[in-house]
């Protein structure tokens, strides 16, 4: 497997160095710069999260010198402080304006679904490094909207089976009463169901309250098998202190969709242990190509440490070279840019992947325990998990 | 009993509550400034917590320099900004204290990042009080939810029997008469920001152990903040708690009771009592 991977990182560093160097120079010269444009959160909660994503995608990008398909690359930025209702004047800026090639964001769904209307509009070509909405690749799905994350679905619907697995045959789940909660909800309800496992209580609570004792008192007087809960960034380090505090922990066995445990270990510390959860990516995972991507992006990045966000935004890079190859940097060969992008298999950190019809990845998805300060990987809980992708027209 | 256990739930909200908006409800109902950047002092307090409980190793060392800090940040707020907009239109307060907010966002990403932090529980009360086979009750809870109680004492006590409260009432009922028998009403409105300040900080700094440390924290607060102080009565001490305890139980059993409806709870509620006394539960302090 190793090999495989060396060899395979070894041709395409070859290849792309052989090809910019025997490239006639007129041809190159003639070529415009590529205009991407990157529209992510670079202020609020989520701007760790936008910052890790430009990292990742820039980081694809300097592996090849800097050029996708013979082509070097302008970015044009703009902050979309996870704001929905300035998502279309946002992207209008980008595609109108800046006149980009292609649009690359976003962190927050809401602010997604605004940026694929005017994307399915213009026809921009759009690449989600992020938001798991499932109708980007759902109902609202196109052939130049491409998501390089996961959806929402497809975090919790492995779940079901872990538990079931385990005996562990009723279960509560908990989260915030908005789209991403309710779709993880609905993903874990269905593999669990199909494992034989009964959701017997749904605890739901306004986005983004974090008063869970109420909730708290709930599950514990229902006594179920097993807590399942969504929550992210600070309402999750909460939820895990809380879930500790209440006496829950050891007694009732508490699992996750995997964005309960990431970048909240250092603030819930003890409460955060041996919960479980499912995730495309692991910090820990200990592959060849993960290990690579990890010294590389710490060496670009002075020591910082990459999270899922940064694999994301990297994988975004990654699957816009494979397409811009394809048509030798030609963006107005979309239809051949498109077809590329939809063949290639993504050899990225999280393990290689393949998109679905409707341009969602087809991957692994990993139950990680938290030991430690790590979410380690303790073996893959679904192998090549697609979502359903309900209401898109290209399936 | 699990209802009684959801009922002490509600209690104990009610009481963070009550310490959150008795500040905003001194400032609003005795100055007249619409304070939005009450949120802001609540997450100072808590990165308060989080500074001073890492630089001390205590956070029974953090309080009470944490609860300076905020009185001193206060005074010094009142001094140079709020002071120069009494004799404006709230609007004037609202842009204002809107900008405060921004840059108390911004010098937090720069002081200490985006990232979301926890302050340990004292050793002492980091325990819990098994209730039921399943449950226990942490005791760091029923500590905050004392110490809103004796600051609800001790607040009741200063403004209805010292000399200091009375200052502060006659300032509230007339301003002009109370300046005209000789009480320094810019000093009075001084105090009162500041301890306003104080509170919300306080209420981070003792909150941070069970909320942990995050940005946007303050946003989260100010909204239920203000519905308090508009049941309670704009300015009553007695109203805030009324009201809080009221908002905590019904926010506690909404989420029980009727899940798919449990934000709405908190301003039905609202609602009912504003058509019933417009003015909120009770008059000025």
């Amino acid at each position: 497997m190793s090999q495989i991977t060396n060899r395979r990182a070894f041709l395409q560093v070859v290849g792309a160095v052989t090809l910019g160097g025997i490239a006639p120079a007129p041809l190159l010269a003639q070529q415009s710069k590529l205009r991407v444009g990157l529209m992510l959160p670079y202020t609020g909660t989520y701007a760790a999260l936008g910052t890790a994503i430009t990292n990742g995608f820039k980081l694809a990008v300097d592996e090849r010198k800097g050029r996708l398909g013979g082509r070097e690359i302008e970015y044009f930025t703009v902050d979309d402080e996870s704001e929905p209702a300035k998502a279309p004047e946002n992207t209008h800026r980008l595609v109108q304006r800046d006149k980009v090639d292609v649009l690359v964001g976003t962190v927050h769904s809401g602010v997604l679904l605004g940026m694929v209307k005017i994307a399915r509009e213009s026809g921009t070509l759009l690449i989600c490094p992020n938001a798991g909405a499932g109708d980007a690749t759902g109902p609202m799905c196109a052939p130049n909207i491409f998501r390089t994350s996961f959806s929402n679905w497809q975090t919790t619907y492995p779940l079901g089976k872990v538990l079931a697995d385990r005996g562990l045959k009723t279960a509560v789940f908990i989260t915030w009463n908005y789209a991403a909660g309710k779709e993880m909800l609905a993903g874990f309800q269905e593999g669990f169901a199909k494992a034989g496992g009964k959701l017997v209580k749904e605890l739901l609570l306004p986005f983004p309250q974090v008063e869970f004792q109420p909730l708290l008192t709930e599950a514990a007087s229902i006594k179920p098998a097993a807590v399942v809960a969504f929550f992210a960034g600070g309402g999750a380090a909460k939820f895990l202190t809380d879930y500790a505090a209440a006496g829950l922990k050891g007694k009732i066995p508490l699992f996750g969709s995997g964005f309960l445990t990431d970048g909240v270990l250092d603030a819930a510390g003890a409460a955060a242990q041996d919960v479980e959860t499912t995730l495309h990516y692991g910090d820990g995972l200990s592959t060849p190509r993960n290990n690579a991507f990890r010294a590389a992006y710490r060496k670009s990045y002075k020591n910082l440490e990459p999270d899922v966000y940064a694999v994301q935004g990297y994988d975004a890079g990654l699957l816009l070279a494979a397409g811009m190859d394809a048509v030798k940097g030609d963006v107005s060969r979309k239809k051949e840019l498109i077809a590329a992008m939809e063949r290639a298999r993504i050899d990225s950190p999280r393990g290689a992947w393949t998109l679905s019809k409707a341009h969602n990845p087809i991957q692994d998805f990993y139950l990680r325990k938290v030991v430690g300060k790590e979410n380690r990987v303790m073996g893959v809980a679904h192998k090549a998990l697609a979502d359903p992708a309900i209401g898109c027209s290209m399936k | 009993m699990d209802y009684l256990i959801q009922i002490l739930n509600g209690v104990q909200y009610g009481l963070l509550l009550f310490l959150l908006a008795s500040g905003l409800t001194l400032i609003f109902g005795i100055m007249g400034v619409i304070n939005l950047a009450h949120g802001s002092f609540y997450m100072v307090g808590a990165y308060l917590a989080l500074w001073l409980t890492r630089l001390t190793g205590s956070l029974w060392l953090a309080l009470p320099l944490g609860v300076l800090a905020a009185v001193a940040l206060g005074a010094l707020l009142e001094w140079a900004l709020i002071r120069r907009l009494y004799a404006r239109d709230h609007l004037y307060q609202v842009l204002l204290t809107f900008g405060l907010i921004l840059v108390f966002e911004e010098l937090r990403s720069l002081l200490f990042g985006n990232d979301v932090h926890g302050v340990p529980i004292p050793p002492a009360l980091n325990f819990s009080i098994p209730l039921t086979e399943t449950l226990s009750y942490p005791v760091y809870r029923l500590f905050i939810s004392g110490v809103c109680l004796a600051l609800a004492a001790a607040m009741y006590l200063v403004i209805r029997k010292t000399r200091l409260g009375m200052m502060v009432r006659a300032g509230n009922s007339n301003r002009e008469m109370a300046q005209v028998l000789g009480v320094d009403i810019p000093l009075v409105f001084t105090f009162v920001f500041a301890l306003g300040v104080a509170l919300a900080a306080f209420a981070g700094m003792i909150a941070a152990p069970v909320s942990s440390v995050f940005p946007g924290m303050g946003n989260q607060i100010l909204i239920i903040c203000f519905v308090v102080v508009v049941i309670g009565g704009i300015g009553s001490i007695t109203g805030a708690m009324v009201a809080a305890l009221l908002i905590g139980i019904a926010d506690t059993l909404g989420k029980v009771l009727l899940p798919q409806f449990s934000g709405m709870a908190v301003y039905l509620l609202m609602a009912v009592v504003l058509i019933w006394r417009p003015r909120g539960l009770f008059q000025a302090t």
